[in-house]
């Protein structure tokens, strides 16, 4: 299998990206040790520099991660036709024990490629690198995690084999057969689901006006954004699935990807991937700000973030309304109702 | 807005510096674009193949049970036509006849195939396209081949197929039943294999399983693993010649680095000037990059447009042995144009992402120069 060819571009960069980041760990520690603005010392200026082009390589490499991730997602779901049992991705993933930790990898060094990028970005904005032991102290936990998903992602690889016979989602999410994290989630009673993402998403509505509008609360406001991404999750598993598919057991996150039903998949993921990230870097970004010659360009970051991140999150939002209005399922018929009527018109006795 | 100004003017600025230097950068253009042509040119190609292959499989037989004898295909007796209808869920079955022959004339080897409505008259054939054009015959002309006897076998050719459906009627010969068992000496009671039409998709495995278990001696064909077979030799087939050419990545990874290492003594002064006038480190890597860019992306859509030329309308002479494969009598057929998204994705990977890694290590040496020394 190693030679299909986007298996061999995923290799490429990943690999790549953490020669390149593994090259920037000792200049990271180098830094964090013997940096001292005050000095004008030659190895002082000689670390000046260098971190120039440590941070525009991160950068890129990281940006590079970002886009890889939905590559190995298309991917998989692309390449369920090559295994016997396989119907979409959930199929490609689990041809091999590795598939979902290099998903679920890949998934965190998304979001920790996300935060650093925004505390990079932030850190530029000022004049006396006021972020600059923050950054590198974050470079290295990140460069594990990266060698981590690659590693992850070359052991599934390697270990992608044709005559696996895999499983098909639906022995996957449909509450019984094997279990894995998506199993859980999509036992969630619909209701639950429903009343936690909408109390979730108005909460980070709220915080993020609150932000937008007078100033306070970012960090919060971040916080918000990353319990929602499960939240949103479990959601889309345990019951937005379910109204896509019109069928009550069929609680597939991948199957949404696919043609058959319009890439709606497309639609709900990335608003809420980017609203997540964006939602983080702002409250990253706000926490910045008591850095003096950041006061301003931190606020300023943060609150662009956070309106994309507001911008993402009601896209979402929007799909999953769209999505519930158009199914021609119905989970919650009038009896379901009842309970609640039968209490206000019996004056809750 | 002040930002979205910002980037217009460094974008203008971009563009104006590499004007500057015509020769240069023409040199790593053409040499950028001539990279993303041959990655691109085997990718689209393998992808119309597969494409074409599976708009083919779509048209085959859900099953194919074909006997085998100590490991080898055999012929298959007729009555198990019948033990096969006896399975639930089977829709149809018929016995097939085709088989190779080789014709020393030209070195080749023709398909022979009893049409399955066995609609072909005793005596007369109609044949491909190749077949017509390599041996000179038409219509109202006599072939006669060597039977398995020894005794000729004439046929009077009554037509030629269209050269459209060339992919799978280049080397073809549709021929009478009694024709073809005189030809190979095949008994009436036997058939090259047989293809069963299953009712429910959904239940092809199942019946398969049944068949199997019915049939000990048989080996069971699904369309779907041909299918995938076709898909894992294409993306192999695929893999192999990118992994062939990533030494061509490499080299051109080099070449950019020395390019954009070899800066020019103005090019140096440039940019000490644009720091004495107060450019950031980070501005002048920032419009480094974006020249990298405008490179990539004039680069990309060149040599994507390019390879999509060479694969659609020229033929793709260069991969064309390596990726259709090859024989006497190959058909001659037009790829549909497609384009993929997930293709131009890992092309860039391919391409842009060496290029922008390698020209980062001189960029960023260019960009901390001293003002001080390159003016002086």
């Amino acid at each position: 299998m190693l030679f299909h060819p986007v298996i061999i571009a995923l290799l490429l960069s990943s690999l790549t990206s953490t020669a390149m980041v593994g090259a920037s760990v000792p200049f990271a520690v180098r830094l964090l040790r013997r940096w001292d603005l005050a000095s004008g010392s030659e190895a002082q200026l000689l670390l000046e520099r260098r971190t120039y082009l440590v941070s525009t390589l991160v950068q890129l490499v990281l940006l590079a991660q970002l886009a890889s991730l939905v590559l190995f997602v298309f991917n998989a779901d692309r390449m369920a036709s090559l295994f016997t049992g396989a119907m979409c991705a959930v199929g490609t993933l689990e041809a091999d024990r590795f598939g979902f930790p290099a998903l679920y990898a890949n998934i965190a060094l998304f979001f920790l490629a996300a935060a650093w990028l925004t505390l990079d970005h932030v850190d530029n904005r000022g004049w006396d690198y006021p972020l600059i032991r923050v950054k590198y102290a974050a470079l290295l936990t990140l460069a594990p995690v990266l060698a981590l998903a690659s590693l992850a992602e070359l052991a599934y690889f390697l270990g992608l084999r044709a005559d696996v016979i895999t499983s098909c989602c639906s022995t996957l999410f449909s509450g019984g057969g094997i279990t894995v994290a998506g199993n859980s989630l999509a036992a969630l009673p619909h209701g639950l689901a429903l009343v936690l993402l909408c109390l979730t998403l108005l909460a980070v509505f709220a915080l993020g006006l609150r932000f937008l509008v007078g100033g306070r609360g970012g960090t919060a406001y971040g916080a918000a954004s990353a319990a929602a991404f499960p939240v949103a999750l479990a959601a889309v598993v345990s019951t937005l699935s379910v109204y896509v598919y019109e069928l009550p057991n069929h609680h597939c996150p991948f199957c949404l990807l696919k043609a058959e039903y319009g890439h709606v998949g497309y639609a709900l993921y990335i608003p809420l991937f980017a609203a997540t990230a964006c939602g983080i870097g702002a409250g990253i970004a706000q926490r910045c700000a008591d850095r003096a010659s950041l006061a301003e360009a931190a606020q300023r970051t943060a609150r662009c973030l956070a309106g994309w991140s507001l911008a993402g999150f009601a896209a979402f939002a929007i799909v999953a309304v769209c999505l519930v209005a158009r199914s021609h399922l119905i989970l919650f018929g009038p009896s379901a109702w009842r309970p609640l009527a039968e209490f206000v018109v019996g004056g809750g006795r | 807005m002040a930002g979205l100004e910002r980037q217009r003017q460094l974008l203008d600025f971009a563009l104006s510096s590499l004007a500057r230097r015509p020769m240069k950068n023409l040199a790593s253009l053409t040499v950028y674009t001539a990279v993303v042509f041959l990655l691109s040119s085997v990718m689209l190609m393998s992808h119309a193949i597969r494409r074409e292959a599976a708009a083919l499989l779509a048209g085959a037989p859900e099953l194919v049970v074909q006997r085998l004898v100590a490991g080898r295909h055999d012929l298959i007796p007729t009555d198990r036509l019948a033990t096969i209808r006896a399975v639930r869920g089977v829709a149809a079955a018929g016995g097939r006849l085709w088989g190779y022959l080789f014709d020393p004339a030209v070195a080749a080897n023709y398909t022979f195939l009893v049409p399955p409505d066995r609609s072909i008259a005793a005596g007369t054939a109609i044949i491909g396209s190749s077949v017509a054009a390599v041996r000179g015959v038409g219509p109202g002309d006599v072939m006669s081949f060597r039977g398995y006897d020894g005794r000729p076998v004439a046929f009077t050719v009554t037509s030629t197929i269209a050269a459209e459906s060339a992919l799978v009627a280049a080397d073809l010969f549709l021929v009478s039943e009694g024709d073809f068992r005189r030809l190979f000496g095949i008994p009436a009671d036997r058939f090259t294999d047989i293809v069963v039409t299953i009712r429910n998709p959904r239940e092809v495995r199942t019946v398969a399983e049944k068949i199997d278990a019915a049939l000990p001696d048989a080996r069971i064909i699904l369309r779907d693993e041909m299918r995938r077979t076709y898909e894992s030799v294409f993306d192999w087939r695929e893999g192999m010649v990118l992994v062939l050419l990533v030494g061509a990545i490499l080299a051109f990874a080099i070449f950019s680095w020395e390019k954009a290492s070899g800066l020019s003594a103005d090019e140096r002064r440039e940019i000490g000037i644009l720091k004495a006038v107060g450019w950031e480190t980070a501005d002048v890597i920032g419009v480094k990059m974006l020249e990298g860019l405008v490179m990539s992306l004039t680069a990309f859509l060149a040599g994507y447009g390019l390879a999509f030329l060479h694969v659609f309308h020229f033929g793709a002479r260069l991969f064309e042995p390596v990726l259709k494969g090859w024989s006497v009598l190959y058909p001659e057929f037009p790829l549909a144009p497609s384009v993929d998204e997930i293709q131009m994705a890992s092309l860039f990977f391919f391409t842009v992402f060496p290029y922008t890694l390698a020209t980062i290590v001189p960029i960023w040496r260019a960009a901390v120069v001293d003002p001080d020394m390159v003016m002086r």
